[in-house]
């Protein structure tokens, strides 16, 4: 089961590393939306696959009877998906605001905190 | 897995004795910002509670990271888990010399920030939470310092930039608004990283407890790409820290937002990558460490070189002390690249200095640009003749930041030019003080143009003058340098001691495993 999630995984993350390389915000938010679920993705793999034992512990025992799931990684993706679900709300408005006050979503066009034609400083006075 | 019978025995699972009062340090400087945080949330409408909570708060916080240190002076590395869960079950938080310092120089940093804010940030900064995010990114700070856990690393990672985003954007000007995107995305892809590296890390060895790990990096060397995983972690530090081939969100961003968030940026943020990357280099995988150490050397000269030269090169005063943030990073991986006792200790003693002394030339900017109307270094000028005081502080930090005696720069190079040398990398030591010489010709420059060279004939004019609480942030942070340049004894001692720690981890990990327990 492992392998073909790893392969799913590399998948996803070389969809959202082309889409994160392109110039166009809009293409970069999808990036980093993909970006989020391939991590979630690796994490839950990197906690090995076990599909059909739920980790509930029988009555009258103090530990399992045989091995379960692995609940941990399902722990640290909840928690990667809440961060990652997040940020990519500020980044969507975020953009949508500097698309709206800079009138462009093109990164090379960007300029406005970074002129490049500012005047190098004097040498002597 | 063996069956047990009821009852159970809990000893082995569950910490079972009360926890001793000092240890509840451990957690309280996190629990106490967020806490005022929220308060300070409640309060947002009142803009002249504010800076009066939060100053008080940060005082207090100040005060008991003060006596974390000395606890953990006193004591050794402590540690506390959530929800009484033994380790590596239950989330840790473990605090040595090295992470105590850090949280003790932040909450100083952050103090002095909240003071100068009171100036810097009106009444609408105020409404839209400036105080709030500022609190909160201290908890995100102390977090990262003083957890030994890393994934709960990677979430206080987390807290500080989506803080940090909302100071970045406070003001909303069509800069922050671009500066921001680029910082945002680039941050988001650094602790994505992270976090792929994590994952990586818990199928490795499946744990996240840092003592754990470092127990058990030894037997799995042979096995398992420990050097791949390094490697990544690397990266990711690297790109928080901004170091060089993945450091341009940096001179892109930190100009942008107001002066006082700019200063606290500068303090705050990239020395939380390099504390973590000491952490995960030098102390969970330090063989690893050895084997990419060229790799980390070039990318330290490259980092201090590139920073000072691009500071020679900005007009913008914000821009130019951006790029001299990015030389110091070099100066600290080259210690991580160096390696052992000394050359740690040298990058900790240089990023505490980094942490007051850059925090207050971004202060000083601030200021200047006030008196000289402007940031610019073509338009500024005169600052000399009309307020001598202002120019006297400004002169010594530029030779902190220079690495000149009898300030706090001085000691932390000498100590990464010393064990350069001792190790042999004689070109790490020449590029250590090349880059500091750069850096002095580059602050010597700004000297020069702006406050020496007469006020510029038709250029715009600031305030005449200060009112003496704007001086107040600087003046702290200035003596702060000096004492530290003049008496270095204490510190240095405390520094050495938690180099040692990190060298030789066996404190750290018999405060989380005391003697005998099983894993």
């Amino acid at each position: 089961m492992e392998p073909v999630f790893a392969v799913l995984t590399g998948i996803f993350l070389s969809f959202a590393v082309y889409l994160l390389l392109s110039k166009f915000i809009i293409r970069m938010l999808l990036g980093v939306a993909i970006l989020g679920n391939a991590v979630n993705l690796l994490i839950f793999t990197s906690g090995r696959i076990m599909r059909e034992v739920p980790p509930v512990i029988g009555a009258g025992l103090d530990v399992p009877a045989g091995p379960t799931a692995n609940p941990l990684p399902q722990a640290l993706i909840l928690t990667a998906i809440v961060i990652s679900f997040s940020f990519f709300a500020f980044l969507l408005v975020l953009s949508w605001r500097a698309y709206s006050g800079l009138g462009t979503d093109n990164t090379d066009a960007m300029r406005v905190a970074e002129p490049d034609d500012v005047q190098p400083p004097p040498l002597g006075y | 897995m063996a069956v047990s019978t009821s009852p159970a025995d809990l000893s082995a699972a569950l910490v079972l004795q009360p926890v001793a009062a000092l240890d509840w340090l451990v957690i309280l400087p996190v629990a106490w910002c967020i806490g005022i945080g929220a308060v300070l949330m409640m309060v947002r409408h009142k803009g002249f509670l504010q800076p009066l909570i939060a100053v008080a708060a940060l005082a207090v916080l100040v005060g008991l990271d003060a006596v974390l240190l000395w606890h953990v002076a006193q004591s050794g590395p402590v540690t506390m888990v959530m929800g009484r869960w033994l380790p590596p079950f239950g989330i840790a938080f473990t605090v040595d010399l090295t992470g105590a310092l850090f949280a003790l120089t932040a909450a100083v940093v952050a103090l002095v920030g909240a003071i100068a804010a009171i100036d810097d940030i009106n009444a609408s900064g105020r409404r839209y939470g400036f105080y709030p995010f500022l609190m909160l990114l201290m908890a995100g700070v102390s977090g990262a310092f003083l957890t030994g856990d890393i994934f709960n690393l990677y979430v206080w990672f987390e807290v500080l930039l989506i803080s940090s985003f909302g100071l970045l954007v406070l003001g909303s000007e069509r800069e922050q608004i671009d500066g921001a995107v680029k910082y945002g995305f680039l941050n988001l892809v650094a602790t994505t990283l992270f976090l792929i590296a994590t994952g990586y890390l818990y199928g490795i060895f499946g744990t996240l407890n840092m003592a754990d790990i470092a127990r058990k990096a030894p037997d799995l060397r042979d096995t398992a790409p420990l050097v791949t995983l390094t490697g990544f972690y690397i990266l990711a530090f690297a790109m928080k820290a901004a170091a060089f081939p993945v450091n341009f969100w940096l001179p892109a961003s930190y100009h942008t937002p107001r002066i006082v968030v700019s200063a606290l940026f500068a303090g705050l943020l990239t020395k939380v990558g390099i504390y973590a990357l000491i952490r995960v280099s030098v102390m969970l995988f330090p063989f690893e460490r050895e084997q990419l150490s060229l790799v980390i050397a070039v990318v330290a000269v490259l980092t201090m070189l590139t920073g000072a030269l691009g500071s020679l090169a900005q007009t913008d005063t914000r821009r130019l002390l951006g790029y001299l943030v990015i030389s110091g990073i070099g100066a600290m991986l080259a210690g991580i690249a160096i390696g052992g006792a000394d050359a740690i200790g040298g990058a900790i003693f240089y990023a505490l200095h980094s942490m007051l002394v850059m925090t207050a030339l971004y202060l000083a900017a601030g200021l200047a640009a006030r008196l000289g109307g402007g940031f610019s270094l073509i338009n500024l000028g005169g600052l000399y003749r009309d307020h001598p005081l202002f120019t006297a502080l400004s002169l010594m930090l530029f030779f902190a930041v220079s690495g000149l005696p009898p300030f706090s720069g001085f000691w932390p190079k000498v100590m990464l030019v010393k064990s350069a040398l001792d190790s042999g990398a004689g070109w790490l030591a020449g590029a250590l003080l090349l880059a500091g010489f750069l850096t002095m010709i580059a602050t010597g420059r700004v000297f020069l143009l702006a406050y020496w060279r007469p006020a510029q004939e038709g250029s715009a004019t600031g305030q005449a003058v200060l009112p003496p609480m704007a001086l107040l942030p600087l003046l702290v942070l200035t003596t702060l340098s000096v004492l530290i340049g003049l008496f270095p004894e204490t510190l240095l001692a405390l520094i050495k001691s938690a180099a040692l720690t990190l060298d030789e981890p066996s404190a750290y990990l018999n405060s989380v495993f005391p003697a005998g327990s099983a894993p």
